[in-house]
């Protein structure tokens, strides 16, 4: 009963989202309130109807209801509470209803809080909204629904994959989902404004708010993502350049980019085309990485069941969604008049110097992903794309990138005075110089590589810090004013502050774990000792545990880290209703490295083989990642953000152009 | 049905031993040979894996693989050499790095054409603009106007005061 | 120019869809791994015999007339699908066919054949796995198309079911006689 009431909320949601699409565009185009007014109801509604849709397959998963297909084919009764909560989108057709739940989420929030917004404007951005929603609807109803009965219902279902019962994969589709299918807010705003005629810094404002919402999910997606696979996949990598990963991290690039274009459209009134493109491009980017996961077009560990038929569908939905909005902008953009002009240095100029950068660099990735396809297309045979293809072009752009990221919010808008700025960044430099000649000292023999990675994260981290210790004049007035000028920051320049700095440490954490990590492999008899990066580890031997829906082989090892003892446990485990064996990795975090230990096969002498890691700061690429996301979040805080609206006092002479 | 052998290969083989897959017996007991070994297996392809290196691969093929890459290192081969070989046999899918050849000149080149030609194009833009006429420098009383305004606003409770610069 | 540029998007978008769908349409699999010893003399093989069987499988095995070689294990479940089919080709077509026992225990290959047949000329033992990667595969079973000359036709990965032997093996077979 409860999944039929699903189905049918599903029906009617797409009902809502023809209506939802259709009759604003036509509202806005004839200027009829009435039908305009339709939108807000209407997000509301859609929003309601797939989040009871959504109930109710996770109703279904948590009380086992094996009469749903998808139930038995992701799930299991013995399964723990909580993974039978996150198998609902651990599949093909339930992400795809989480997919169209944060779309209809995204909507119903623009309905909801853009009270501000103009009538036109709001009437078009939700329309646009909800004939994207209109398509996925119709996908999954076609193709993708959750929920077909099985008749007879068996006994117990077939488990959900071990490696996604994790608590790391719990957060991790539902963040990155946030974030990669909320930049289809600003793709509405692009396309609304394109059809209006007019991009201006009233749009920006309203658009930077939803970019950044989404840019926050996203980074936590992919933060959570790369941190599941370093705990989970057994080995300690954390970023693999694997296809699914890099379509996630392509709509990251260009998001970012789009974040910092955003303000210069707002505060410049300029590079409005471009910064339409890139909302375009980055919505764009999300539906290419929806579509490379399910397509079978490109293998990846990450996968998800394969079907040409799906992925057909969805490349139909790209190519109608983004083929319709680049033609859109090919007749609509050229007539978007900037008007701010900036000299090449000048805060616009770092800006458009970023979003050089940073769209390359999703070019590159873009294209390293997708080459073996295009090779193989044009009947080239088959050659691979991995790790050092991806490091040698990325890095190369990446550095500048973050070098200058210190600088840019240095540089006043307009015009501005580069040997000054650099000479504001003393205290950054020297900073910089004594980390260097710290890690100098502290590692020897480290490749002048690893030196140059953590000379760029400390240039950034302490570069962030100058920037805020400039606009408090620290030490160029009293304290106390100082003090003054501190609490009357926006939140956004402390936004600035986290992000950037957050950046710092993610790469500091980076560098340490890539350049500067310990590993050995070593076969032990229990009572044996061996030792980690001067740490002794005692091996005391294997014993069996039975977990809820596995068995598994525990290893027990003893540390001494930092003079005190710590128990490691790492498991080899058996899934038998899946049939799939897992290895958990035993990790001891501390602020400053991880102790990683991995257990083997036994040998018929008894011995176990063992793998320890040393692992320097790669708690800071989370660490990083965070405090990037609370940069974000408290940049939304900011009042005037979230207000939406320009100040009512329009007057540009007046009113200052608050520097962030 | 060999995607599935393949599959299950691998799924055994991912609890029969764990990624970063070297097994202690695979150690080479000369240190130089062992850090091009090491190097070698995370450049190469495991080619029943997705997207796995040797290094990290811990099917039964790649454990063989890397007992040719061992077999050759000792036998005196070069780095260039031990690749060739296992091209010769698989082709360049197992090479990580994918080769220079006219075939993958667009892949190599375009990031640093498609960074010339729009710095170029961004560069031409600039420097096309008609340039503007400098505003006049201010007065000392306008200077002064100026500064009293923005102290006032830094002083402003309001979250539009602060940070201008 | 200023036209061209506004429009470069969308046209490289075209370009784009048009280019992911054709592997779509055509259904190819990415794990597929073609063979790169297509057309190029076989790998120089030397492998000893399986024990009380008579003599291994080597090159000079090879040439001559068309063959196959087979690559099989007696823990390989699809070997043993594809087992009656290849028995058959050998018996009908008269096809000689060698083959490389890979990864196995020569007892245990012996007591498989034993169970199921022999249909295979020569029969290299290869325990370590050495020839297996001479030869290219990345699985078991794999089956090899050498023509007259000795070099390599074709090479099919996965068992060879009476329809691909139809369709693929025979008919490449035909023409290379």
């Amino acid at each position: 009963m409860i999944p039929e009431l699903g189905h049918f909320a599903l029906i009617l949601a797409l009902l809502v989202a023809a209506v939802q699409a259709v009759v604003p565009l036509v509202g806005a185009w004839r200027g009829h309130g009435g039908m305009m007014a339709v939108a807000r109801p209407a997000a509301f509604v859609q929003l309601t109807l797939v989040a009871i849709a959504f109930a109710a397959l996770t109703y279904a998963y948590l009380v086992s209801d094996f009469s749903v297909l998808n139930v038995v084919e992701n799930s299991h009764s013995a399964k723990p509470w909580l993974y039978k909560l996150t198998g609902v989108w651990g599949n093909h057709e339930g992400s795809m209803l989480l997919w169209i739940l944060m779309l209809a989420l995204f909507g119903a929030m623009v309905a909801g809080f853009g009270r501000n917004l103009p009538v036109s404007l709001k009437a078009r951005v939700l329309a646009i909204q909800g004939l994207i929603g209109l398509g996925f609807l119709l996908f999954i109803l076609a193709t993708s629904n959750p929920f077909l009965r099985v008749d007879p219902a068996p006994l117990d279902g077939n488990d959900l994959n071990p490696l996604l019962q994790d608590p790391g994969l719990a957060f991790h589709p539902p963040m990155l989902y946030f974030g990669y299918v909320g930049f289809s807010m600003a793709f509405s705003f692009a396309i609304a404004a394109l059809i209006e005629g007019r991009v201006d810094a009233a749009w920006a404002r309203w658009v930077r708010p939803w970019t950044l919402v989404a840019w926050c999910g996203l980074t936590a997606g992919i933060a959570l993502g790369s941190w599941w696979a370093y705990y989970e996949l057994g080995w300690g990598g954390w970023w693999f350049w694997d296809p699914v990963e890099n379509a996630s991290f392509m709509p990251w690039l260009t998001g970012t980019a789009l974040l910092h274009s955003a303000m210069v459209v707002e505060k410049r009134d300029t590079l409005k085309s471009w910064t339409i493109l890139l909302a375009i491009v980055t919505f764009g980017l999300s539906l290419l990485g929806t579509f490379l996961v399910r397509s079978g077009v490109l293998t990846s560990v990450h996968a998800f069941a394969v079907d040409p038929a799906r992925g057909l569908f969805i490349l139909i939905l790209l190519a109608l969604t983004v083929g319709g909005a680049l033609t859109l902008f090919a007749v609509r953009a050229p007539r978007l008049r900037g008007g701010g002009l900036f000299a090449p240095i000048s805060r616009e100029g770092g800006l458009v110097l970023n979003n050089l950068l940073l769209s390359t660099a999703a070019l590159t990735v873009f294209l390293g992903t997708l080459y073996p396809l295009f090779m193989e297309v044009a009947g080239g045979g088959r050659i691979s794309v991995g790790p050092p293809y991806f490091n040698a072009v990325f890095l190369p752009l990446a550095i500048p990138l973050v070098a200058a990221m210190a600088v840019g919010p240095l540089l006043a808008w307009k015009r501005a005075d580069l040997a000054g700025a650099l000479g504001r960044l003393w205290a950054a430099a020297l900073a910089t110089a004594i980390v260097v000649l710290a890690s100098l000292f502290l590692v020897s023999g480290a490749p002048v590589f690893a030196l140059v990675g953590i000379a760029l994260a400390a240039w950034a981290f302490f570069g962030a810090l100058v920037e805020l210790a400039e606009r408090v004049r620290l030490f160029r007035v009293p304290l106390g004013a100082s003090w003054q000028r501190l609490k009357g920051l926006p939140r956004s320049a402390f936004g600035l502050t986290l992000a950037h700095a957050g950046l710092g440490i993610a790469i500091a954490g980076m560098v340490g774990t890539e350049m500067f990590k310990e590993e050995t492999v070593v076969l032990m008899a229990p009572g044996d000792s061996t030792e980690i990066a001067g740490m002794p580890v005692t091996f005391e031997g294997v014993s069996r545990v039975e977990g809820p829906n596995y068995l598994a082989d525990q290893g027990r090892l003893t540390a001494v880290v930092d003079g005190e003892a710590v128990t490691l446990l790492p498991e080899k485990r058996f899934y038998p209703v899946a049939a799939m064996p897992t290895t958990e990795a035993a990790i001891h975090t501390t602020w400053f490295y991880d102790v990683y230990v991995a257990l083997g096969e036994p040998r018929e002498d008894g011995r176990w083989s063992v793998r320890l890691w040393h692992h320097p700061l790669v708690p800071w690429i989370w660490i990083g990642a965070a405090t990037m996301v609370a940069g974000g979040l408290v940049s939304l805080s900011d009042r005037r953000l979230r207000v939406g609206v320009p100040a009512k006092r329009r007057q540009p002479s007046a009113q200052p152009a608050p520097a962030e | 049905m060999r995607r599935f052998l393949i599959l299950s290969a691998w799924l055994i083989a991912i609890g029969a031993g764990p990624g970063m897959a070297l097994e202690p017996e695979e150690r080479m007991a000369d240190p130089a040979l062992e850090a091009r070994a090491l190097d070698l297996y995370a450049e190469l392809r495991c080619v029943v894996c997705q997207n796995n290196s040797l290094l990290d691969s811990p099917s039964q093929i790649a454990a063989d693989m890397r007992a040719v890459v061992r077999d050759r290192l000792l036998a005196g081969d070069g780095d260039a050499e031990i690749r060739a070989y296992l091209v010769d046999r698989y082709g360049d899918f197992v090479l990580l790095e994918p080769p220079f050849n006219p075939g993958t000149l667009a892949l190599w080149l375009a990031p640093l054409v498609v960074l010339v030609a729009a710095g170029g194009l961004i560069a031409w833009r600039i420097a096309r603009r008609p340039a503007r006429p400098e505003p006049d420098p201010l007065t000392p009383e306008e200077r002064a106007a100026v500064e009293a305004l923005l102290e006032r606003r830094r002083g402003d409770e309001t979250p539009d005061g602060g940070g201008a610069r | 120019m200023r036209w061209f540029l506004y429009a470069l998007p969308g046209l490289a978008f075209a370009a784009l869809i048009v280019w992911v769908a054709i592997p779509l349409v055509r259904g190819d699999d990415p794990s597929d791994l073609p063979s790169a010893l297509i057309d190029q003399a076989a790998p120089a093989t030397d492998l000893p015999g399986l024990p009380g069987r008579g003599p291994g499988f080597t090159t000079a095995d090879l040439g001559g007339e068309v063959m196959l070689v087979n690559v099989f294990a007696s823990w390989c479940v699809p070997c043993l699908a594809e087992h009656p089919v290849l028995t058959r080709l050998a018996a009908e077509e008269g096809l000689t066919i060698h083959a490389i026992n890979y990864r196995d225990a020569p007892d245990d290959a012996l007591a498989w054949l034993g169970r199921h047949g022999d249909p295979f000329a020569r029969i290299g033992s290869d325990p370590e796995g050495r020839a297996g990667i001479d030869w290219g595969i990345t699985g078991v079973p794999e089956t090899f198309v050498i023509d007259a000359a000795g070099r390599v036709r074709f090479r099919f990965a996965g068992p060879v079911m009476p329809e691909i032997a139809a369709e693929r093996i025979l008919p490449l077979v035909e023409a290379l006689r």
